[in-house]
């Protein structure tokens, strides 16, 4: 089985945005109809992220985001403001398989362990957004990167692992919306220190950089915001996904 | 009319909404007395076995799906709603349906496998015989699959498709007119419209 490489995309009051190290989000388009795109253009899986709800103290927009699966025959991932396992619940009611926690993983224990409980652990993603700070060191962060917590990324990574989660999304900040290549080193201190699969996110310019993140860096899964939104060295807003080259890059087992 | 089945576990709205861009009105059933209403009957599942069929049972959606099958109408398991068609787990204590021949087993690789468990992302499959919900399904087509478990037929006859996962495992049972698939083709666009659309057309 292939590695899967996932869309990675955000969402700020109904509006597709893209940032540049989790700032400045630059409107992109309608988040439906992006989807819908996604959906035709038959990628593997899409994660989407409601970047201002926790820091804004909102609640998943539950309505809005069944309209958003509405249309997508494709596994969907959530992550945004989830405080509450009834919130979990209509999540996954809502037609997703995956709901992402962040600043829950590190504030709210028992609603981690509640979610892997109700929905299993492959259901359940803990995101652990990395930051370098100024001696270069990784801090990890919680609330869209805009409080740090005190545990390394591959401590965060097995504090993780051991409530239940089923996988970790590890987004670079320092890398995120750069386009210049993912954190190999950081991707690969993770990947080794912990046996649930590990989804690497932040950086990617094209295939080349994901086909990279999964042989060097061992991640088994790669997630793109950039690459699948913007063509060109002006970053023109296109949405693209080379589904057929992905199918060719990493040849059957 | 196609009922499918709502004990509180699986994505429900995901399979109605693909039904509908096939063309198949559903309704989402959560009484067992509405099940001899429909024609087709779906049984979706995530989550473990025994608080699957804990909720099956609990709602007498057992004897509903019994009076399906006798008289004939098509049922389709989906990832655990699959393995609940089967005798057993090794994931719980319960007995299943019983419904076909097999029960399920976790999945086991060497020592030195790279293998992770669950089986999670999309992988080819291969159709193994004639059947109404193979058709023109071959081995170009790929599904999205998460799963620990996977079903051992006791006989090769109920293996209705295979997939490569360290082993060959069936990836999809048949008896009769019960069919299970352990993917999930409403999360897997085209490739799971053709097969819900061969289950319609059935």
């Amino acid at each position: 089985m292939r590695p899967r490489v996932i869309p990675c995309l955000l969402l700020k009051n109904h509006g597709l945005v893209k940032t540049i190290n989790f700032k400045n989000p630059r409107y992109l388009g309608d988040p439906i109809n992006t989807v819908r795109i996604f959906n035709n253009k038959e990628v593997d899986e899409i994660c989407i992220l409601d970047i201002t709800a926790t820091r804004e103290n909102k609640a998943p927009d539950i309505e809005y985001l069944k309209e958003i699966a509405g249309e997508a025959f494709i596994p969907l991932s959530y992550g945004g403001g989830i405080t509450s396992m009834r919130q979990v619940e209509q999540i996954f009611h809502a037609g997703y398989e995956k709901v992402i926690m962040n600043t829950a993983l590190i504030n709210q224990e028992t609603l981690v362990r509640e979610a892997v409980a109700y929905a299993g652990s492959q259901s359940i993603v803990a995101s652990i957004d990395v930051k370098r700070d100024i001696l270069g060191k990784y801090k990890c962060y919680i609330q869209d990167g805009t409080t740090v917590t005190d545990k390394s990324p591959v401590e965060t990574a097995k504090y993780a692992e051991s409530l239940g989660a089923g996988e970790i999304l590890l987004n670079s900040i320092s890398c995120d919306g750069r386009m210049k290549g993912y954190d190999i080193s950081l991707v690969q201190s993770v990947a080794e220190a912990v046996d649930i699969p590990v989804i690497a996110c932040g950086g990617a310019k094209d295939l080349e950089d994901i086909k990279k993140v999964i042989t060097e860096g061992h991640a088994h899964a790669a997630a793109a915001g950039s690459f699948f939104v913007y063509y060109g060295p002006e970053k023109a807003v296109l949405i693209s996904y080379p589904a057929e080259e992905i199918e060719k890059m990493f040849p059957k087992v | 009319m196609i009922g499918i089945i709502d004990c509180g576990m699986g994505n429900i709205a995901s399979i109605k909404n693909m039904l509908k861009k096939a063309g198949a009105d559903s309704c989402i059933l959560s009484e067992a007395k509405e099940v001899e209403n429909a024609d087709k009957l779906i049984l979706p599942g995530v989550g473990s076995f025994d608080v699957g069929i804990g909720r099956i049972r609990d709602g007498g959606f057992d004897q509903a799906i019994f009076r399906h099958v006798e008289k004939g109408k098509p049922l389709l398991g989906i990832c655990l709603g699959m393995q609940l068609l089967g005798c057993a787990s090794e994931e719980g204590q319960e007995k299943g349906l019983g419904l076909i021949p097999f029960r399920s087993v976790r999945f086991r690789f060497g020592e030195d496998s790279e293998l992770k468990i669950p089986h999670m992302g999309w992988d080819y499959i291969r159709s193994e015989g004639e059947n109404p919900l193979t058709e023109g399904i071959d081995d170009t087509y790929r599904y999205y699959f998460v799963h620990s478990y996977h079903a051992l037929c006791e006989k090769k006859e109920n293996v209705l498709f295979t997939c490569e996962y360290g082993y060959e495992f069936a990836a999809g049972v048949v008896q009769g007119c019960v069919y299970g698939v352990q993917f999930h083709p409403e999360k897997s666009h085209k490739y799971g419209m053709k097969l819900l659309g061969n289950f319609i057309r059935i």
